[in-house]
């Protein structure tokens, strides 16, 4: 497998709502800082987009993302209707071939213009559920009881998990919600839908994230120390959701085996989990419900800055970013699309 | 209770948005609103994009820094004749939309043709904006109401598209 990397990273501070700027004037400033700091603009060969139509309410509004990165001469280019991790996952592949040394992958999205609860109702499910107009937190919810009824978790759990992201986040000049709340205060807040609180539940967030990605020689010209991707993978599970076992996250536990996720000790976890207890589900499927030495969310995660579309393929950089500052020698990022963890990429990035 | 099986129900579904047009297009609208038409000119290549969609110069990736005003007089670069109704439409067929290169603009602006019968559209036709009476102009393409020939002598379209094409 030809080595490849993380050679750069870029993110907007996420806010709740972006008043005048719109999505490529977000994404704009944050790309050309990916592809400065990348030092490797003229060997970038291949761009590859990850955002959300319905998130902007406009057939195609991918395509003006395009505005933001000087198009002409004409580009190599290709979008995917989803996280910018996913993305990053092409670029990957594509790095593989052989044919270019350098990529550029972003991820944006405005959550703020719809009811983004609604919007991810029908983003993802025009078929199933869609009589029932389910949403997106109730069906989070469902799978927090289930967690919670199974004798896998407790609510304490659940607010351990929010007050120390929220917390962590203080450190996160990007992060939306920063603050030092104890998992008392956050059970003492009323259900938004039982058995999640406020605090389990990640913002709502406006922002944008882009990563150079680089292959062998290109990726050592970039920077001194690449964050090298071991392993990359992703897997997704039935769409109905009725058929799952929502306690668990059998792909997740898959894409990280094909990752190798195991072979050795992780420093750092970056993880999408814009529920709290997601993130406990996840912990256990990585064999990282005990975090023996793992750091797990450091920047906060999605409870701190949760920009749909950007935040998994920040939870890559986040992870890429420490190994590439010499905080951490392994690293673990994981993204999530779909309700109640449908659908999870896990990639393993390592120094030399 | 019937028990005849159920193969079709309509399910209403409606997802309500508030746009932000964004910092470029906000000026572009608020100008119309004033009757003028502003671009936006890119220092690296000089182009003048006018429409106020991201305020980028999608050519070189980076933020017009120049904002420029602009003639509400162009010229036809291209045109269809609408002769199929449709829902929601609000004016009569058949009707001509063209794109419209204004004077001092790099690329063209889609808008309705009329004072004029549609079968004497042509690329090259030298047009003006027709703008709502002040006090009906909002900060909406609506302000403009639509486009009339001049009844200059056509432009050297040939050359205008080449322009373009090489630009």
């Amino acid at each position: 497998m030809r080595d490849v990397a993380v050679v750069s990273f870029a993110q907007s501070p996420s806010v709740r709502r972006e008043p005048a700027r719109n999505e490529v004037e977000i994404l704009m400033p944050v790309v050309a800082e990916a592809v400065e700091r990348s030092k490797i603009k003229d060997r970038i060969g291949f761009t590859c987009s990850g955002s959300c139509d319905y998130l902007a309410g406009q057939p195609f509004a991918f395509v003006w993302g395009l505005e933001a990165i000087g198009a002409w001469p004409p580009i190599r280019e290709s979008h995917v209707e989803t996280d910018g991790a996913w993305a990053l996952y092409e670029a990957w592949v594509l790095l593989q071939e052989g044919e270019i040394d350098a990529a550029l992958v972003y991820g944006f999205g405005k959550s703020s213009p719809g009811s983004l609860r609604d919007v991810l109702a029908l983003q993802l499910d025009p078929y199933y559920l869609t009589p029932l107009w389910i949403d997106s937190i109730s069906m989070a919810a469902l799978q927090a009881r289930a967690l919670l009824d199974a004798g896998k978790a407790t609510e304490q759990d659940m607010a351990e998990v929010a007050a120390r992201s929220r917390k962590d986040a203080r450190g996160n000049p990007n992060a939306q919600i920063a603050k030092d709340q104890s998992a008392d205060d956050i059970l003492s807040e009323p259900y938004i839908a039982s058995p999640l609180r406020r605090s389990d539940c990640a913002p709502i967030s406006d922002g944008a994230a882009a990563v150079v990605l680089a292959a062998g020689d290109a990726a050592r010209a970039a920077t001194s120390r690449p964050a090298w991707i071991r392993g990359i993978d992703h897997r997704v599970e039935p769409h109905y959701p009725g058929v799952r076992d929502l306690t668990t996250s059998p792909s997740t536990a898959k894409a990280a085996e094909a990752a190798g996720a195991s072979r050795d000790k992780i420093d750092v976890a970056e993880l999408l989990a814009p529920f709290t207890h997601q993130e406990l589900i996840l912990r256990d499927a990585l064999g990282l419900a005990k975090p023996n030495g793992t750091k797990i969310n450091p920047s906060g995660g999605a409870l701190a800055a949760n920009p749909m579309m950007a935040a998994g393929l920040i939870r890559i950089g986040e992870a890429a970013s420490r190994i590439m500052s010499g905080d951490a020698d392994r690293a673990l990022a994981h993204a999530t699309s779909g309700p109640c963890l449908q659908q999870n990429l896990v990639a393993v990035l390592e120094g030399e | 209770m019937s028990t005849e099986p159920i193969d079709v129900f309509t399910q209403p579904i409606r997802l309500e948005y508030d746009y932000t047009p964004g910092t470029a297009r906000s000026r572009f609208l608020k100008n119309l609103e004033q009757g003028t038409i502003v671009g936006d000119r890119c220092s690296t290549c000089g182009k003048v994009y006018v429409g106020g969609g991201s305020g980028a110069c999608p050519r070189c990736g980076i933020p017009c820094d120049e904002v420029v005003p602009l003639s509400d007089r162009g010229t036809v670069t291209t045109y269809c004749i609408v002769n199929v109704p449709f829902a929601g439409a609000t004016i009569e067929i058949p009707y001509t939309s063209a794109s419209i290169l204004l004077d001092g603009a790099d690329i063209p602006l889609m808008a309705l043709i009329q004072e004029c019968p549609a079968a004497d559209v042509r690329m090259g036709m030298r047009v003006e904006a027709v703008w709502a009476p002040e006090g009906e102009r909002g900060p909406s393409m609506d302000t403009i109401r639509y486009f009339r020939p001049t009844g200059e002598e056509d432009a050297p379209i040939d050359d205008i598209l080449k322009r373009m094409r090489d630009a």
